[in-house]
């Protein structure tokens, strides 16, 4: 067996500005894997370079294909790549409205990503979507509304159902939770921790909180000035934080 | 039966950066081991790092130095030296740590709580929705919150949860961190009977109680620390 995703060494440069530098990790099916820091950390970068949106300066992302070959991102066509954000990969951005086609209704979001892995039965796609819809608890009734005419909160589960509609395996996520009411927060990781369990899907998750760490993921990567500065066991990090810096993270949150 | 856990020299201080760099030790050259089917009592005054053996036993503490080696499908793993997977792999069918502390999950309820341990493995959700609710009910949760999250229970609740989830599956290493603690008479004894079962069962059980009572009925033997 290998993992689903390597990194190795990888690496961005912005001129003389590091973006990231040096990292590597595996990750296997079914692990959620977090990755902090402050903002300006690298970790935002990080997750552009492993999801294929800016090439890497350095390094390599092998990516096990479903017909189990390890496959850099960099030496796919681009039509492969752009095949595997449609189908294998989700990507879920902080901010719905750059994951959303706002111009179209919630229902033909989730559809969308339907016809373009091949899909062309109405009858599938709007049956599809209305189930997505329910899984992220938004009413049947609302599905031809516009995403403009939904909360922050629903956005945010509407482009998780336009994510996962494709039963990808691996979906990068971009502080899925900032800037939603606490509230609202709550229910979308439980939606988030119950359908990543379900589906056995892996997932690369940036935040700066770590109480979202703690709740979603099994893994943990502290990154500072560009560099992944300790990694391990979620909880291993959080209770018995080893460099420095993240001892000052942890210790600087209430509880967590 | 032989031993499934080996304790090597294992030495264990915290180092604290941000308290101008104070170095906490807690043990040193600890050495120990647990047969299957044994429960071993880990005693010593308060601060001389009782739960953190068992966190290090468990992964969630990283070892200062030596092993802590776990025997399970005809091999030994490191825990101290395993990858995060191989940890992983461990909690989910080897390592069970039961704490009286529940760590809430908003909006699961009570019985996914306690059935999530067999549902990881593999197990149909209503099979192990029945074991869950079995052990809700020999630990007197009433009934009608099964259904609800322990969000809004009190802590002696929350604390049976949280112990219903611990031996909902079987494990052959079990930790387990003072389990008893402020439950009333009738509870306590259903942890302990739950306790003896597990060690029936196979279970290499390394435990910490505050009571001594408990501690000599539960336990045949014990390490003391400090």
């Amino acid at each position: 067996m290998s993992p689903l995703l390597a990194a190795e060494t990888l690496g961005k440069f912005y001129g003389a500005r590091v973006g990231c530098r040096d990292v590597s990790f595996d990750l296997w099916p079914g692990e959620v894997l977090a990755i902090v820091g402050e903002s300006g950390s690298g970790k935002t970068t990080l997750l552009r370079c492993l999801s294929g949106h800016i090439p890497a300066s350095s390094g390599k992302v092998r990516y096990r294909t479903r017909d189990g070959r390890m496959v850099a991102l960099d030496e796919m066509s681009e039509a492969e790549r752009r095949m595997l954000m449609r189908t294998d990969w989700g990507f879920v951005h902080q901010d719905a409205r750059d994951g959303l086609r706002m111009g179209v209704s919630a229902g033909a979001n989730v559809g969308e990503r339907m016809m373009a892995v091949g899909e062309r039965h109405y009858g599938r796609i709007r049956a599809a979507a209305v189930d997505w819809l329910r899984r992220v608890e938004i009413s049947e009734d609302r599905i031809d509304d516009s995403p403009w005419s939904y909360s922050g909160g629903m956005r945010q589960r509407l482009q998780i159902a336009r994510n996962l509609v494709t039963s990808p395996r691996l979906v990068f996520m971009d502080e899925p939770t900032g800037g939603l009411d606490v509230s609202v927060q709550a229910r979308l990781l439980d939606l988030i921790r119950g359908l990543v369990r379900r589906l056995d899907l892996a997932a690369v998750v940036v935040t700066h909180d770590l109480a979202v760490a703690r709740l979603l993921s099994s893994r943990m990567m502290v990154m500072q000035q560009g560099q992944v500065i300790e990694q391990g066991l979620t909880d291993q990090i959080l209770e018995d934080p080893q460099a420095p810096y993240t001892q000052l993270l942890v210790s600087s949150v209430l509880q967590v | 039966m032989g031993a499934v856990l080996k304790i090597e020299n294992l030495s264990k201080s915290f180092l604290l950066h941000q308290q101008a760099g104070a170095r906490i030790e807690v043990f040193e050259g600890l050495n120990a081991e647990v047969e299957a089917g044994e429960a071993v009592a880990v005693t010593g005054p308060s601060g001389r790092g009782k739960s953190s053996l068992l966190k290090l036993v468990y992964g969630a503490y990283r070892a200062s130095s030596g092993a802590i080696h776990v025997f399970s499908d005809g091999a030994w793993t490191d825990v101290v030296t395993a990858p995060p997977r191989g940890v992983i792999g461990l909690r989910r069918n080897v390592i069970g740590y039961v704490t009286q502390f529940l760590r809430v999950i908003p909006r699961v309820p009570a019985e996914m709580v306690v059935a999530e341990p067999l549902t990881d493995r593999g197990m149909a959700p209503e099979q192990a929705l029945a074991r869950a609710r079995m052990l809700l009910e020999r630990l007197n949760i009433p009934q009608r919150l099964w259904h609800l999250s322990p969000m809004t229970f009190s802590g002696g609740e929350q604390q049976r949860v949280n112990i219903a989830r611990g031996f909902a599956a079987h494990f052959p290493i079990l930790l387990l961190d003072e389990p008893t603690a402020s439950l009333d008479a009738g509870n306590r004894n259903r942890v302990l009977e739950l306790v003896a079962e597990a060690r029936a069962e196979g279970s290499a059980i390394l435990a910490v109680f505050h009571d001594e009572q408990e501690r000599r009925g539960a336990c045949s033997r014990s390490i003391e620390l400090g």
